[in-house]
């Protein structure tokens, strides 16, 4: 690599920063502020390329970036008064499940309103050759990409810093309560600030045009891309998601530039791993304030009374009778029913009682059902073995990457777990020799006593049931005590002997390995399994579940998981757009039960 | 008289218990997460169940379609399949687009003892490394597309070679196979640059420099939908592909081409699909139909569908039985008429002799078509048997 091209790989890294930038900013902002885990910000950002790509054809490339970006901005501010102002005061994440559902909508309304094909918008009027730097051609867009990142960083802090909109922005972010009790409108105040975000998102889509076809898998790639720059960066700080931007942008260019390209699959997220095990607040964030009203504040889960036990194994009771009864398709949802409990109990066990959100769950869930292909086809286990030992592959990998996780709280946390997560993700997915690649592993079917359909609920059911049962002893034990006064009051625990993140390393532990259970289970009852399953909408999934049943309560996630995925099954074959009837339905259950199923039906009952 | 006679007997035949007692295809597929591709495709496939059964149905039985969305992960397309298989009791399966999702319903097949017609997926594994009774494929494999194309890249005797693909299991052995095929047809060429960029996520700009700087004779590429789009763009405005040779997979298919439109690069060898252009009488009656059906005309998924459909109802009628091991010995050696031309589904694979277009692409009127093209046999483009007996382990 000589000089010059040494010099166009930089240039070309700086460009990819500036849209990075753009993307983050806006997600930034809104979370600085209202602390909403904003899913929905690919979405936005792709219905601004997808606005700005109609517009483009009628208006102009010039006037259809502003327009796009208008328009995406009024949304925005719709879903903030409509939805998110609702329930801020809801249990933190609630906020998430509804913007998950945001998701679905948005992209079953694009695929409605623009159909299926990717749309090319045009080249920028003005900027639409080359020049030649050190004799090479490179784009006139790509420089004046360059360009608008550090302007829109520059506008963004003068904002921030020099108005009093901005002043006020700054003091919620650091303290949001104090802001309200001194007298300001904080209604007000999130929907500008959620405006802003979604037109800095719009603006982002509507720019990247030129250089990318409006697409329908834009959203999901994108959003990732920026809760990495914003994680890395720091969360709230402006400055850090440019400086992240930066970071990964350039990074990524020099990859490609080395001949080092299979490693861009994954390379934001090894950065961001190093980056949060390194710095805890990422590269200029500061340590997250406590927030007052959420958090902390949540009666304690109790033990099930007698009689809801008395339900409970009336329930155990009438799904073992089933089989005498139900079809052979019953059974085999069932089966899936059972598997994503567990998962969602598994979940649960460390984000509810424990306080440590996972965006990352399914790489455990996932190890297991590798380990069990894995020991079954190429070392050629018996099924048996194969079943019992995979949970192992989990283990393992929850007690080395907890033992990380566990250092960080909150986001960070959520955001490390998904860090490890993706790099085994690509591990597995590159990995041809060992675990099939993306294709995966083939002919992962059960011992032929089990391969009854009949046979195979039981043994999942029964798995399952124990396991369940397990985790939820587990946490009126003096363990789970200890996890719960650790995550209510780290201080105060501390000051009575607990070691705390030994006693969270373990809950990590114990969860991963019992979603391992559950993967091995979905990997015999599937027959293959592939890269998917410990992909990341494989950890939104059990988030989904957990946060539907309830987020607070014990036995909600396994409704949850019930739930989603009998929706998912019925659903999809009812509904052309069966993914914004889903999205629909998600929502209303937000708006309608805040504190998950089981959560508001508690809560309902505790009221009368 | 004679017109209400005959109307009652039709009434008498539709209410009979042969003709009422339909043959099911439970097909399953990713219709949200490809729907570019499969939208066309599923109005291929209502089209041709409308002409079978509009022509008595298949052995005298009606066809019906069970179609289900597979969510895009062999896990859900499992339990989709398994649904077809157990509640709706479907005849046969057919459908999946992604290599991974083909497999694990591939295996499932031979697990439940059903049919399986994968009409879309290229990976050359599902007739071959795990290839098994119940599968059949449609489509020209990855391997028999590359193979298209080698012939016309030896021509070129170029020496140094870059390649960029998507990174997964297509793309990946889309490239193993070009610089095996390539390495055969011409000794002693070299491969100077490999960028395997990641599905959906293409970074265009530094992969385009990075080519560049290999200075390379020619390119091998295997990207395809919004990727290609990018690597286009970047290209042309970066002036790679000028006084270079390029080799793209798929790039013709007009799923892939029409957004290209004023961006179309001259000149490229593909593989694809020119609907507007075929005028033999099968694909013309084809053509005709579809536009008249849906106002529109036919895309490469539009034929898939129609010929996998097809394809199945022959084998009904030679079987005359819906038996999945009838069915089987029927398939086997099964010859028909495809909008493409004749076809052959091999017994030895179980893989169809359909082919693709072979040809260059070209700019007209501010649109991407394809010029000098032929169709290029999918028989002519297939290993030896034995390398085929070794690969496939029944």
């Amino acid at each position: 690599m000589n000089s010059s091209t040494l010099l166009l790989q930089f240039l070309n890294g700086l460009a990819g920063a500036s849209s990075l930038f753009l993307i983050a900013a806006g997600l930034s902002l809104i979370f600085g502020v209202t602390r909403v885990v904003n899913f929905a910000h690919g979405s936005l950002y792709m219905l601004g390329m997808y606005a700005a790509v109609w517009l483009s054809e009628r208006t102009g490339f010039w006037v259809a970036v502003p327009l796009a970006a208008l328009g995406v901005a009024l949304l925005g501010s719709l879903v903030e008064m409509c939805l998110l102002r609702r329930i801020y005061r809801a249990p933190e994440l609630l906020q998430l499940l509804a913007t998950f559902a945001l998701v679905l909508l948005i992209k079953d309304f694009v695929l409605w309103a623009w159909g299926p094909v990717d749309m090319l918008g045009p080249r920028a009027p003005g900027f639409s050759g080359a020049v030649e730097i050190a004799g090479r051609a490179f784009p006139q867009y790509d420089l004046l990409l360059i360009a608008i990142g550090p302007v829109i960083l520059l506008s963004l802090h003068l904002t921030l810093t020099k108005t009093r909109w901005g002043v006020l922005v700054r003091a919620a972010t650091e303290d949001r309560e104090m802001v309200g009790a001194l007298g300001v409108d904080q209604r007000r105040l999130f929907t500008g600030v959620f405006m802003v975000g979604a037109a800095l998102a719009g603006l982002g889509g509507a720019l990247a045009i030129p250089r990318e076809p409006a697409s329908l898998e834009v959203d999901l790639a994108v959003v990732t891309d920026a809760f990495v720059v914003v994680v890395v960066g720091g969360l709230g700080s402006i400055p850090g998601a440019f400086v992240a931007a930066l970071l990964i942008g350039l990074v990524k260019a020099f990859c490609v530039g080395l001949g080092y390209s299979k490693i861009t699959l994954v390379v934001e997220f090894v950065i961001m791993a190093i980056v949060l095990v390194v710095r805890p607040w990422g590269i200029l964030g500061r340590p997250q304030p406590l927030t007052r009203i959420s958090g902390a504040t949540h009666s304690p889960v109790s033990e099930p009374s007698r009689k809801a036990g008395f339900l409970l194994a009336m329930l155990a009771v009438a799904l073992l009778a089933l089989p005498g009864f139900a079809e052979e398709y019953a059974l085999i949802l069932l089966t899936d029913i059972a598997v994503f409990a567990l998962f969602a109990v598994s979940l649960h066990f460390m984000m509810g009682p424990g306080g440590l959100i996972s965006f990352g769950h399914a790489a455990y869930f996932g190890l297991g059902a590798y380990g069990a292909g894995l020991l079954l086809l190429r070392a050629g286990l018996p099924m048996g073995l194969a079943l019992a030992a995979a949970p192992l592959f989990a283990l393992a990998g929850a007690t080395l990457f907890g033992w990380f996780c566990v250092r960080l709280s909150g986001v960070y946390l959520a955001m490390l777990t998904l860090a490890f997560a993706q790099i085994t993700w690509s591990v597995v997915f590159q990995w041809d020799a060992m675990t099939g690649g993306s294709n995966g592993l083939v002919g992962v079917w059960p011992a032929p006593w089990l391969a009854s359909k009949t046979a195979y609920y039981y043994l999942a059911l029964i798995v399952c049931m124990a396991a369940i049962a397990f985790l939820w002893r587990v946490l009126f034990s003096p363990f789970g005590y200890a996890l719960r006064a650790g995550r209510d009051s780290p201080l105060r625990a501390d000051a009575i002997g607990i070691d705390v993140r030994s006693i969270q390393w373990a809950a990590f532990v114990l969860a991963g390995t019992f979603a391992g259970v559950a993967g091995a289970l979905y990997a015999f009852s599937k027959g293959s399994i592939s890269p998917e399953t410990l992909s990341v909408p494989r950890s939104v999934d059990a988030l989904v579940m957990v946060l539907l049943g309830g987020l607070h309560t014990l036995t909600g996630p396994a409704w949850g998981a019930a739930l989603f995925t009998w929706l998912e099954d019925s659903v999809s074959r009812s509904f052309d757009y069966w993914r914004a009837a889903i999205g629909a339905l998600v929502l209303a259950l937000v708006m309608g039960f805040p504190l998950g199923i089981a959560g508001s039906i508690r809560a309902w009952r505790f009221s009368r | 008289m004679k017109r209400l006679l005959s109307l009652l007997v039709a009434g008498m035949l539709a209410s009979s218990p042969a003709l009422s007692q339909s043959i099911k295809i439970g097909e399953l597929n990713s219709y949200k997460v490809f729907p570019a591709f499969l939208e066309p495709y599923r109005k291929g496939m209502e089209l041709a169940v409308e002409e079978i059964n509009r022509a008595g149905g298949a052995g005298g039985r009606r066809l019906e379609l069970v179609i289900r969305d597979d969510g895009g992960t062999p896990g859900d397309a499992v339990r989709a399949a398994e649904e077809l298989i157990s509640r709706e009791k479907v005849d046969v399966l057919m459908g999946t687009f992604a290599s991974h999702v083909g497999l694990a319903v591939a295996n499932l097949a031979a697990q439940r003892r059903v049919v399986f017609v994968a009409s879309e997926p290229l990976t050359d594994k599902i007739v071959w490394e795990n290839g098994n009774r119940y599968t059949f494929r449609l489509r020209p494999s990855t391997y028999m597309q590359v193979a298209m194309l080698v012939p016309e890249a030896a021509k070129l005797k170029k020496q140094r070679w870059a390649i960029v693909y998507p990174n997964y299991e297509y793309g990946q052995s889309a490239t193993a196979s070009f610089k095996k095929l390539l390495s055969e047809a011409q000794p002693g060429v070299q491969f100077v640059a490999e960028q395997a960029a990641p599905l959906n996520k293409i970074d265009a700009g530094a992969v385009v420099q990075a080519l560049a700087d290999a200075k390379p004779d020619a390119i091998f590429s295997s990207l395809f939908a919004a990727d290609l789009q990018k690597f286009v763009r970047e290209g042309n405005t970066r002036g790679l592909f000028r006084n270079l040779q390029v080799f793209n997979l798929l790039a013709g298919e007009p799923e892939y081409l029409e957004p290209l439109k004023s961006e179309t690069p001259e000149g490229w060898w593909v593989t694809g699909y020119p609907w507007e252009q075929i005028d033999t009488v099968e694909h013309r009656r084809f053509r005709d139909a579809y536009q008249k059906r849906w106002k529109q005309h036919p895309y490469l998924g539009s034929v898939v569908g129609y010929t996998a459909v097809h394809a199945v109802a022959e084998a009904l009628r030679r079987a005359d039985s819906a038996d999945s091991e009838k069915l089987i010995a029927a398939l086997k050696g099964l010859e028909m008429s495809t909008p493409f031309g004749p076809i052959r589904w091999r017994s030895i694979d179980h893989q169809s002799t359909m082919g693709a277009y072979v040809g260059q692409l070209a700019r007209r009127d501010g649109k991407g078509a394809m010029v000098n093209w032929r169709y290029a046999d999918g028989a002519k483009f297939l290993p030896p048997d034995e390398e085929i007996r070794k690969l496939r382990k029944e």
